[in-house]
């Protein structure tokens, strides 16, 4: 680790993606996150990298799949109607199992929306990215610290599992400044990408490598599915992480929150606590895989009235965390929309007046 | 030590700019720091804020509810966010160019006439920098040394120059709240 520099999440993750190898930039400015670009174009450049402005999105996306085919560590970044651009050709890189990163700062939404924080695409990057039995593995950074952490492991996971991986955070992490730290490199040993088309004089059986996304033959697919699928259940059962703030048996209340959000809802706990109020946190950072297990546990092992999921949409995740309890215990949800963030007032009287319930 | 505080004056008056290098002051004197701005399709003229939190303890929300400081450049600033300070809050205007007196009797009031100090250094562009002196003598947030060493990391090349015009700012503001105020 070097030394502690403030620094923008936008820039921060940007950097964090070069030391964890990227070659290869392709987007298109949007706002919120216009300083990941910015950034790349000035220092992928100078660093043995290239960095290109695609005419739009879905131009970006393509790029994308054909540099991840040679094997290179390749991102975009975008927000959330620049995402929405960018589904078939992530589609595409999954059905031809190529890893990259990809970021979005989220910002609110429906249609252009505006330029605002907001968690209003956790279902589009959990569950319905784009067509085809697909995941992305999501991670959900609360800092910028822990983006910069989680850019490296985006990286590795990408390569390791051969399937993009979605950074998702929002405006706020993308502009605000907090010290961050660096690591020099991933240190992850990968197996070697002999999938990649190098060339026929650089791969190890002097064959060539097809990379495709098409297979006409409903066998064919089906395999590919089977394949991917297995990969999925492997994800499931490796990479799921959490944050458990605060958490015991004896609790009042059990938040469940990600991201941006999750750091309000630690300020709500601690002043529920001058009030005698006790109540604890499941941050998932994972979204996809979702930290199932943890939820079921603590909704069997806990006195907890009930569960609250506070996000900055019309409510998304409290799906995955009512699915994970699976009745066990009430989930009730608080949000704000359109760009506006929760205050703790606010959720701090929704939480009083459950308890009254 | 905890202190929450909101930035705000127009596009311009460099109220980003004061809020970035307190910030970076606070974190090299190993203080947890965070610096979250207004943003958006803004100008000079515009306004603009931005929050910053400079604590012992880990930073839970980098989003300022309840200020115990705000730095008002503008009049907009001062009816803006005056209801934000806690009780006891301090609120630092610029009585430069706001014309109306705080409305709050609970709070702690220093004004320093940004504009005319700026007008006697011959700069305009420092007033962000006379008001982090005044924060500076009222609150010891940070060191003035650590500010220095701040200016020199950030003012490298050509901008090297206005190091000196930065510092002495600066201590134009430690002056003036030291002549008119008691701390």
């Amino acid at each position: 680790m070097g030394k502690k520099i403030l620094m923008k999440g936008n820039e921060a993750v940007a950097e964090a993606a070069i030391r964890a190898g990227c070659k290869y930039f392709f987007g298109y400015p949007i706002t919120p996150q216009n300083e990941i670009p910015e950034y790349m174009s000035r220092e992928l450049p100078k660093r043995g990298g290239v960095y290109l402005q695609a005419e739009a999105e879905f131009a970006a996306a393509n790029m994308l799949y054909g540099a991840a085919g040679s094997g290179v560590r390749v991102m975009t970044s975008s927000s959330s109607p620049g995402i929405s651009l960018m589904a078939e050709g992530i589609s595409y890189m999954i059905g031809a199992q190529l890893p990259c990163v990809i970021v979005n700062m989220v910002r609110g939404g429906p249609g252009l929306g505006n330029i605002a924080p907001a968690q209003s695409d956790y279902m589009q990057a959990v569950k319905g990215m784009c067509h085809g039995d697909v995941h992305l593995i999501v991670l959900a950074p609360s800092s910028v610290q822990e983006a910069v952490d989680l850019m490296y492991d985006a990286f590795d996971m990408a390569d390791l599992y051969r399937n993009p991986v979605l950074l998702l955070g929002d405006g706020m992490i993308g502009q605000m400044m907090e010290p961050v730290e660096f690591k020099e490199s991933t240190n992850k040993n990968l197996p070697p990408k002999t999938w990649a088309t190098t060339g026929t004089r650089n791969s190890p059986d002097g064959k060539r490598r097809i990379i495709n996304s098409l297979s006409i033959e409903p066998e064919d697919l089906e395999n590919l599915n089977i394949e991917i699928q297995k990969k999925y259940k492997t994800i499931v059962e490796k990479e799921i992480r959490y944050e458990e703030y605060k958490m015991s048996k004896d609790l009042d209340i059990i938040f469940a929150s990600y991201g941006t959000t999750s750091r309000i809802v630690k300020y709500v706990i601690k002043k529920l606590e001058e009030e005698g109020i006790k109540a604890g946190l499941i941050r998932p950072i994972t979204l996809w895989p979702f930290p199932e297990k943890i939820f079921e546990n603590w909704a069997e092992n806990s006195k907890a009235k009930f569960f609250l999921t506070v996000e900055m949409s019309a409510g998304q995740m409290i799906e995955d965390v009512k699915l994970s309890i699976n009745g066990k215990k009430p989930v009730y949800f608080y949000g704000r929309t359109g760009g506006m963030v929760p205050e703790p007032k606010e959720i701090i009287d929704y939480a009083k007046s459950l308890l009254k319930k | 030590m905890h202190e929450e505080i909101i930035m705000a004056g127009f596009g311009g008056q460099g109220v980003m700019l004061l809020g970035k290098f307190i910030s970076e002051a606070a974190m090299e004197e190993g203080k947890e720091v965070s610096w979250l701005p207004s943003y958006g399709p803004e100008m000079r003229g515009g306004t603009a804020n931005c929050h910053v939190i400079v604590s012992d303890e880990p930073i839970a929300s980098p989003i300022i509810t309840e200020s115990s400081i705000l730095i008002a450049m503008n009049r907009p600033s001062l009816e803006k966010f005056e209801k934000t300070l806690k009780k006891d809050g301090i609120l630092f205007m610029n009585s430069s160019i706001i014309d109306i007196e705080p409305s709050r009797k609970d709070i702690r009031v220093y004004k320093v006439p940004l504009n005319e100090i700026a007008n006697r250094l011959g700069s305009q562009k420092i007033i962000n920098m006379i008001m982090a002196g005044a924060l500076i003598a009222v609150t010891k947030i940070v060191s003035l040394e650590t500010m220095k060493n701040v200016f020199e990391e950030n003012l490298t090349g050509s901008k090297a120059k206005f190091i000196d015009l930065n510092i002495k700012s600066m201590d134009e503001g430690i002056n003036y709240i030291k002549n008119n105020y008691n701390i």
